[in-house]
């Protein structure tokens, strides 16, 4: 299981039994939907199909055959800008550590999907809103040069507000390292595919979310270079619903797909299918043996 | 208002008495020592005042210097280039007149350049877009940093520029992409690359084109993650904070320098490049060919190697013991 049982055991303790706890409103048809019918659902509204926000692990857990190793998760965060403004970037960190459970904004390692080994990348947007800082662009390189090593295709799910300011240009600058980790690793022969989940925005959906081999997008997921709100104060006027969606982008050839939660890992699946033998795939430990045990 | 041009009116004030002085006829021998005296004076009270007003600046003064109406533009360098062709278009849909490219002659040197076009006065700028570049733009870059590559040409830029354009049909022509493809390019390409920041370095549209061998930068110039009105309005909701903003975000040359993310500073005239603007274009294409002249030197296949450790390392964290948690079933 990719969620060590501590952590699971963390979170159940965490919930007060309290009504909040057991029920969710659906911020987009208004219903009340029981939180464990939710989760059962892969976060998605069984009324009107609203996909909630997923974390990286529960995402993991929605993919992977049932093994998932973890790697680049001693990669953490220091503070190279001494960074304060209402709190400290240290006291924001502890504070996104505790209530999301994460070491950093992306969780990385390898696992199978029906068969097929792969490198997976998720970001979580509920570590600082999925901004990419040195931690981010270090681990996705990292695994793209992990991946490329094994020749194992690589899948990335990106959900980001951008680069993160308290660490300055020393956050713009992974925009370049990952830009050249994606380089090598596809001139090398091997397949990347992106997931653009809500919202993929800044300075990670212009590096190595729009520079992938395929292009997915989440239904319904925000999906830009400039946040929606500076676009509006720009332009001065409001802008349309589907402004910036992954429907929107579809329609506009930017991207390939757009796919719902439920059939998602098929897609992905399929997708392996086409570029990877699958005689050839080995099973994971096999494929990543360094790191069994 | 620009802090700095508030800043330079008791300048201003003294310039115009020196020069009426300087005009002055005189009759004889000792008016004119005494002139000359008078004159010799206020010149060295005009240098204590720029050395008071200019000799110590903040974040967010330089923020402001990078602003300044006066302040040299991409057009102001590229006259002081041998000679320069320009190209246009993406091939797709437009001309984006905020990203000006194209070959040219450095000190004898054939050269791909490309630069964020400011422009000098209103008009101007709402042609160049403030410089801020489009999808077209960055798709320009792409085309020519493509053709530089198969010619051998080095590539030269220059950045200046608030941001990426933040527009509805940016958004509709992705944006995104056109910047992704930018860097993609820019790390594909075998020939050096040297980008100059030479007034507002702003974000990923800028990177689009400094993703360089060497980025040299002006001593006024800033390089930033986020504008300081932006990132104040974020952070305090309340823009009118950027000063504030400025100084947490390390964004002028001296801070970029510590990070290794700039290799290289050319210092500017006291008061600004604008007080001395050929003489410090002069310097700073100086300095673009040296580096040309230091990066020509490596075997050809070591540049993309040494463009990759170069990025590769830059940025600062920590390593954590983590016990290896493998779950198999
Ligand atoms: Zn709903």
């Amino acid at each position: 299981m990719p969620m060590p049982d501590w952590l699971s055991r963390l979170r159940e303790r965490d919930v007060p039994a309290q009504d909040a706890a057991l029920w969710i409103k659906c911020p987009s048809c208004g219903e009340m939907l029981y939180r464990k019918d939710l989760a059962a659902n892969l976060s998605v509204c069984s009324k009107c199909q609203y996909h909630f926000r997923m974390s990286a692990y529960d995402r993991i857990n929605s993919l992977v055959d049932d093994d998932f190793v973890e790697i680049g998760n001693e990669i953490v965060p220091g503070d190279p800008l001494e960074w304060i403004d209402k709190r400290s970037y240290r006291e924001k960190l502890d504070g996104d550590r505790a209530k999301s459970n994460l070491s950093e904004a992306v969780v990385t390692g390898f696992g199978t999907l029906d068969g097929f080994a792969v490198a997976l990348g998720v970001m979580d947007f509920s570590f600082r809103g999925g901004t990419m800082g040195t931690v981010v662009g270090e681990r996705i390189a990292h695994l793209l040069e992990e991946a490329r090593e094994r020749r194992l295709p690589c899948v990335i799910f990106t959900a980001s507000g951008g680069a993160r300011m308290e660490e300055g240009m020393l956050a713009l600058m992974q925009m370049a390292k990952t830009t050249q980790a994606v380089e090598r690793f596809t001139s090398a022969g091997n397949l990347y595919v992106s997931v653009l989940t809500d919202p993929t925005t800044g300075g990670v959906s212009a590096s190595f979310a729009f520079q992938s081999d395929v292009i997915i997008a989440e239904a319904r997921a925000s999906i830009g270079f400039a946040g929606r709100r500076v676009i509006e104060q720009t332009v001065r006027q409001r802008l349309p619903d589907n402004f910036q969606t992954a429907e929107f982008l579809l329609e506009r050839g930017q991207i390939d797909l757009v796919v719902t939660r439920a059939a998602l890992r098929d897609t992905l699946v399929r997708i392996l299918d086409y570029a990877i033998d699958r005689r050839r795939t080995a099973p994971l430990l096999k494929a990543v043996p360094e790191f069994a045990f | 208002m620009n802090v700095i041009v508030e800043r330079e009116r008791p300048l201003a004030e003294l310039e115009e008495r020196i020069a009426a002085l300087r005009a002055r006829g005189t009759q004889t021998a000792a008016d004119r020592s005494a002139l000359d005296d008078d004159v010799r004076m206020l010149e060295e009270n005009y240098r204590g005042l720029l050395r008071d007003l200019f000799g110590n600046l903040g974040a967010w003064e330089r923020v402001n210097m990078a602003r300044h109406p006066k302040r040299p533009i991409a057009s102001d360098y590229l006259a002081a280039f041998d000679q320069f062709d320009e190209l246009h278009g993406d091939r797709q849909f437009r001309d984006d007149p905020a990203l000006v490219g194209g070959f040219a002659k450095l000190r004898g040197r054939r050269v791909m350049v490309l630069a964020q076009q400011k422009g000098r006065d209103t008009r101007e700028n709402i042609k160049r877009n403030f410089g801020m570049v489009s999808p077209e733009g960055y798709r320009k870059a792409t085309r020519l940093m493509r053709l530089a590559d198969r010619f051998g040409l080095p590539i030269v830029t220059f950045v200046d520029t608030s941001g990426a354009d933040p527009g509805v049909a940016s958004e509709e022509h992705g944006q995104a992409e056109a910047i992704a493809s930018a860097l993609m390019a820019l790390t594909k390409v075998c020939v050096p690359v040297v980008a100059s920041i030479i007034g507002e370095g702003g974000s990923g549209g800028a990177l689009a084109i400094a993703l360089a061998d060497r980025v040299i930068m002006a001593e006024n110039a800033v390089y930033s993650v986020a504008s300081p009105e932006g990132c104040a309005a974020i952070l305090w909701g309340d823009a009118a904070r950027a000063p504030e903003a400025a100084e947490r975000l390390k964004l002028t040359s001296a801070d970029l320098l510590q990070f290794d993310i700039v290799d290289e500073v050319v210092p500017e005239p006291l008061g600004g490049a604008h007080r001395d603007a050929v003489a410090f274009i002069e310097r700073l294409l100086d300095a673009v060919d040296l580096s040309l002249r230091d990066l020509e030197r490596l075997p050809a296949g070591d540049l993309r190697e040494r463009r990759f450790s170069k990025f590769r390392r830059i940025g600062r964290w920590q390593e954590a013991h983590v016990p290896r948690v493998v779950a198999v079933p």
